[in-house]
């Protein structure tokens, strides 16, 4: 651990990093730099700063700061199992690397291809009181799921009046756009399931986020989704503590402060608001905040409504479809709670109504000219 | 018969236990001296036939096909399977239907105390159907569906489970989950998972039982063939053998039982749960029964079945005649019994009915209460907005029904 700290006695890891985030916004200065991976998104590399007192670090990327929470899992809860499709090999990809050697082969273990299955049995899991970590290989494929997750997994507790719950489940996924993945390999379904109450959905934006989150979420007293930003797998790369810790759920984090223009997004898109924040303040002298929302299920609107009323504009980006996508969930809390402090419409940057297309992807995604378009547009209004 | 005409019709063998699993179970019957043989053999030649030397052993091995999927022997003739090879399997019984056990050894030989309880249970569950039926039609409850017709399933079952063992009543692949956890806790207990025959068609019992098989768990599939899913019979449900035939297909152990013989279905699932657990492998049992009620209440079966076919059910075969006969064979029943029961059961579900009925239904506030463990602050919000909503409009609602 380090040194320096003298004989004051160290808060808990979760306290720490709020206490961190609070110094760190107070510095303008949060998340690490960034690298263009791919068009229109930013990774995340270098050591966070605030995280030091968590002891040793090692440089991991999204996937392997996965690894290291479900490796931290089992081996602090001796019921905890992980299972799904290809996971026993290390998982298509590698977010189970070395797991089933580790913990053996009762404890991380293919099943057959069956989302509403695998669902299904890990729902059995948690309700028998062990904690059940479920894969769906792709979020795309988590629908046949779907009536599990809504009418089981989420309403079991309601239903039996607290008398049953399977709040050990947690369900990860691969998510989002990767350049490449066309229909079926790009989705990002978290507005479906942001209307089913019971559930609480998390999406990542970083390893160091991935981590605290997801071991959150694995711990949380109910079923738990955790969307996984499959284009940063391997090109986000952070200085990520190797023991664990927590990230608290449903807060948003502020990653800079500013007065004019109100930015909210989750996952991959955080790192294009970052960029478009940037881009507003060198062309336009405009002065961004920019919010993770981190947990979409329930979410932070305590965060977000007080930043809309210090600033009076508000944009919000997802590579979601626009009707009904999340954004119209946020857009709406908004207008009701600040309507009188709005400067401008609220502004939705997202995917087309469209199903996720192949070869037009450059053109489907909310990149940053279309982020900064919309701002401009706003400013003006 | 020659070995590979054997081996041939042993590939084709439909029902019989999977071949990792070599005993079949005590009550399973073979049905044809040729399946019983090749269900025993496993691996090895037919009994009883002069197989091949070891020297033709070695060349019939370079010739059996080496798919990592499947490991049957080759086919040199064009034959396609059919549905029912051995003309459906058949339904295991101990008791005929005028209660006479058919054979000694089969007859579970409970005490009496116990197959008293399994009668004063089946009774007891048809006059509470009875009074709660007829309570629904008075608009005292909303909805109801009575069991008339299936007692012994229910309690035949029930009574060959441990205190401890979990029950889930659907949500099959849920049930496979409780089951693989509690193998993996080494707690002794089995899981038992019910569903109809018209729940089977649902991907959830294509899912379970696959689940269950590759994962080796100690769970008890029971399957209620009652002949309708609500107006749909078997006949529009299924084109197979039933619900028992495709438990093999899945590597699971299987009988089909008369679920109208307590007996019988106590044997199946004692059995079955004992052998789950001690050897981790989920087994299924299809009760055959038939329903003699509606669907629900909010079903007149009048309107797909005749009157007749139901009485013949009612009155022919019915799982309570059969055991009240077979224990007022053995002198532990008689009418006095009967009419004092009767008149009892009754009372008690009477005086139960109207103290559940004088109580106040929980307060609204309950209505946002585990949704989540702990309440998140927009369902707060949301019940305090109801709270001032009927401190505002309260008179429109049936407020006195319920607790403040």
């Amino acid at each position: 651990r380090s040194g320096g700290r003298g004989s004051q006695p160290r808060p808990a890891p979760a306290q720490r990093l709020a206490g961190a985030a609070e110094a760190s916004r107070a510095r303008g200065n949060v998340s690490p730099g960034s690298r263009t991976a791919a068009p229109g998104v930013a990774a995340a590399v270098g050591a966070s700063p605030h995280l030091e007192w968590l002891g040793q670090t090692q440089k991991m990327n999204l996937f392997q700061s996965i690894t290291s929470a479900l490796d931290n899992a089992l081996a602090k809860d001796p019921t905890a199992v992980i299972f799904g499709e290809d996971v026993a090999f290390g998982g298509v990809f590698r977010c189970t690397v070395g797991l089933r050697d580790k913990y053996g082969k009762d404890r991380v273990f293919n099943t057959p291809l069956c989302e509403q299955g695998i669902v299904g049995f890990g729902i059995g899991v948690a309700v028998a009181g062990a904690t059940a970590i479920a894969e769906i290989q792709f979020a795309d494929y988590i629908f046949p799921a779907f009536d599990q997750i809504v009418n089981e997994a989420a309403k079991y507790r309601y239903r039996s009046g607290d008398l049953f719950n399977c709040g050990s489940l947690t369900i990860r996924a691969p998510w989002g756009c990767v350049g490449h993945g066309a229909l079926y390999h790009s989705q990002s379904p978290e507005a479906f399931f942001a209307h089913c109450p019971g559930i609480k959905i998390v999406i990542p934006r970083s390893p160091v986020q991935a981590k605290g989150l997801l071991l959150s979420c694995i711990e949380d007293k109910n079923p738990c989704i955790f969307f996984e930003p499959k284009i940063l797998y391997r090109a986000a790369v952070e200085q990520v503590p190797v023991e664990p810790y927590n990230i608290p759920l449903s807060q948003a984090e502020v990653l800079q402060t500013g007065s004019d223009v109100t930015l909210v997004a989750w996952g991959t898109q955080v790192h294009v608001i970052k960029e478009v924040a940037t881009m507003a303040q060198e062309k336009l002298g405009v002065s961004c905040e920019v919010i993770d929302l981190r947990t979409i299920l329930p979410w932070d609107t305590e965060t977000v409504c007080k930043s809309v009323v210090k600033t009076g504009r508000l944009l919000i980006s997802h590579e979601a479809p626009l009707t009904g996508g999340f954004a119209s969930e946020i857009s709406s809390t908004v207008q009701e709670e600040c309507f009188l402090n709005l400067e401008a419409p609220i502004s939705r940057v997202c995917g087309y109504d469209t199903p996720f297309p192949h070869i037009f992807e450059p053109f489907y995604i909310p990149d940053k000219w279309k982020c900064y378009d919309a701002l401009r547009k706003m400013i003006n209004y | 018969m020659a070995a590979s005409a054997l081996r041939a019709l042993r590939g084709r063998l439909l029902w019989a236990a999977p071949p990792r699993v070599a005993p079949a179970p005590a009550p399973a019957p073979a049905p044809t001296p040729a399946a019983a043989a090749a269900a025993a053999a496993g691996p090895a030649r037919g009994v009883g036939t002069a197989g091949p030397g070891p020297q033709e052993e070695e060349e019939e091995a370079a010739e059996r096909p080496q798919f990592p999927g499947a490991s049957a022997a080759f086919a040199e003739r064009l034959r396609f399977i059919q549905p029912n090879v051995l003309a459906g399997i058949p339904v295991y019984r101990v008791m005929d239907r005028q209660g006479h056990v058919r054979c000694p050894d089969q007859d579970p030989q409970l005490p009496q105390e116990l197959v008293l309880k399994l009668y004063k249970t089946m009774t007891l569950l048809n006059t509470m159907d009875r009074i709660l039926y007829e309570s629904q039609r008075q608009g005292r409850i909303s909805f109801y569906m009575t069991n008339y017709g299936e007692e012994g399933t229910h309690v035949g079952s029930a009574a060959a489970l441990d205190d401890t063992d979990l029950v889930f009543g659907q949500y099959r692949e849920a049930a496979v989950g409780a089951a693989y956890a509690i193998k993996r806790a080494n707690a002794n207990q089995a899981v038992v998972c019910y569903f109809g025959e018209g729940a089977a068609s649902e991907g959830d019992a294509h899912a379970g039982f696959n689940f269950a098989a590759t994962l080796e768990c100690p769970i008890v599939f029971f399957c209620r063939n009652n002949g309708y899913a609500i107006s749909t019979p078997t006949s529009e449900q299924y084109r197979g053998d039933g619900i028992a035939a495709r438990g093999p297909g899945y590597g699971l152990l299987s009988i089909r039982v008369d679920g109208n013989d307590v007996f019988a279905v106590y044997n199946a699932t004692k059995e079955a749960r004992r052998r789950a657990v001690a050897e981790n492998q989920p087994f299924l049992i299809e009760a055959m029964t038939y329903r003699i009620g509606h669907h629900s209440t909010s079903d007149d079966s009048s309107a797909y079945r005749s009157v007749d076919e139901v009485s013949y059910w009612d009155k022919q075969d019915h799982p309570i005649s059969r055991l009240r006969l077979y224990m007022q064979g053995r002198g532990w029943w008689d009418e006095e019994q009967e009419k004092s029961w009767r008149k009892s059961s009754r009372k008690k579900v009477m005086e139960a009915f109207e103290a559940a009925e004088r109580k106040l239904k929980p307060s609204p506030q309950l209505l946002f209460s585990d949704v989540y463990r702990e309440m998140p602050p927009h369902l707060r919000k949301q019940q305090a907005a109801l709270a001032r909503h009927l401190q505002q409009y309260g008179e429109h609602y049936p407020l006195e029904r319920f607790e403040q």
